[in-house]
């Protein structure tokens, strides 16, 4: 087991919260286990900005909320053999995606910085303005799920998935063996 | 069912698996006392059977059917349980995943929806290959102790059902068609009805999601602890056969 070389492994997080990486630490000691098979690449993790190489598989938490996501998510499609979705903002937009429909709105995206920057009640706002440096990515008209950008190969379910099912996932992925979920582990919260 | 009527049973399969019935029942019913479990959304126990979501589509004689509607016959070979009506399955949940705005994060009900529980029960995890519609829809918080959040309406109609048959009250109906079709009030919005939340259209059994929702007791049981957490949908009828 031990003379197989490594997988490289590489994660990022678009618009999520980062609680998928922080579930990825919920596999405890069994990440000892884990970086046995593993060396990681681009990630928050080991704070790499860019692919030093190309990777075998990528982990990406969070959906598209503007271009810096997209930028980063084709990056991540170039360089990875097989991408997973991690978690209900990646697989389905999740909580961000609040803002493409429920603000009863046409312009659903404008509403939105609206009350949150200058019409909000509890809104401390001394330039009355939508933050807009150019520094700033540019939003996209609505949050995307990773799979409306780029082929995503499988999708790990949960908000935040458990470390049990992040786990198990990983470790089938890496010798072959990953035929699906147990469905007792499949939770969409 | 009437005693004598009772005694005129018969038997036909599902998935090879015998299973006894009685004049005037559904596949789905028989099924149920069997301990066979076919998946259903718009069907719900001690409500007219409505037949509309098609999820407890099964083949019965080479035909589709809807289990909750289609009356058992003796001798039948059903199919249940088999992967390409488990595909249809999980496509018409994924579908009414899509018509919606489905936030499981954000969902009181999610671990009590029937929804949610289908999607696992069915293995719903791979991407997406449909587009989400994001529909605009209302809320409605008008009644002191019932809100509407219709974004996670599925239209299977059982509050319509339960508030007409059971309640006698008529508080929700359809209205438009085809994909338009919706469950509205009868009212500008709830306050204007007579629902009260003791109504049998208003517990937390009949509507399968999150649309209901009972004023103050949302996260009464925590996310982990609920019912779909506990088990599959539909295990505590399969525990009958074993």
């Amino acid at each position: 087991m031990s003379e197989l070389p490594k997988a490289r492994i590489a994660t990022a997080s678009l618009a999520g919260c980062f609680g998928c990486h922080m579930a990825i630490l919920d596999i405890d000691e069994r990440l000892i286990e884990l970086m046995k098979l593993v060396d990681v690449d681009r990630s928050p993790l080991t704070d790499k900005k860019q692919f030093t190489q190309r990777c075998d598989i990528g982990i990406i938490e969070g959906g598209c909320c503007n271009e810096e996501n997209v930028h980063v998510l084709y990056d991540f499609r170039r360089n990875c053999d097989v991408l997973v979705a991690l978690g209900q903002c990646a697989i389905m937009g999740g909580l961000p995606a609040m803002r493409n429909a429920i603000m009863h709105s046409d312009a659903p995206l404008r509403e939105c910085l609206d009350e949150a920057y200058i019409t909000g009640k509890y809104i401390r706002n001394t330039t009355h303005q939508v933050p807009n440096d150019p520094a700033l990515p540019l939003l996209l008209d609505e949050v995307y799920p990773c799979s409306q950008v780029v082929e995503i190969d499988y999708q790990i379910p949960g908000c935040a998935p458990s470390g049990d099912i992040i786990f198990d996932t990983l470790a089938k992925l890496l010798t072959g063996r990953f035929r699906g979920f147990e469905r007792e582990m499949i939770k969409f919260d | 069912m009437s005693g004598t009527k009772r005694e005129t049973g018969f038997t036909f399969t599902i998935d090879g698996v015998e299973v006894k019935a009685y004049a005037g029942m559904t596949i789905m019913e028989a099924a149920d006392e069997a301990g066979v479990y076919i998946p259903r959304l718009c069907d719900h126990e001690g409500l007219r059977h409505q037949g509309s979501c098609r999820v407890c589509t099964v083949k019965a004689g080479g035909r589709s059917v809807s289990a909750c509607t289609q009356p058992a016959a003796p001798g039948q070979a059903v199919e249940n349980e088999t992967a390409r009506l488990n595909k249809m399955r999980r496509d018409l949940v994924e579908m009414l995943f899509h018509e919606g705005n489905h936030l499981c994060p954000i969902c009181e009900a999610s671990g009590n929806c029937e929804l949610q529980a289908m999607a696992y029960r069915l293995d719903m995890t791979e991407a997406t290959r449909f587009p989400y519609l994001e529909p605009c829809r209302a809320l409605d918080a008008s009644h002191p102790d019932i809100a509407l959040d219709t974004n996670r309406c599925i239209s299977c109609g059982r509050c319509i059902r339960a508030s007409q048959d059971v309640d006698g009250k008529g508080i929700f109906g359809y209205v438009g068609r085809g994909i338009h079709r919706r469950v509205a009030v009868n009212g500008e919005n709830l306050a204007d009805t007579d629902a009260e939340v003791s109504d049998h259209a208003i517990s937390k059994e009949v509507c399968p999601v999150g649309c209901i929702i009972r004023k103050r007791v949302g996260f009464v049981t925590p996310i982990g602890e609920r019912e779909f957490d506990k088990g599959l949908i539909g295990h505590e009828i399969e525990e009958k056969r074993k």
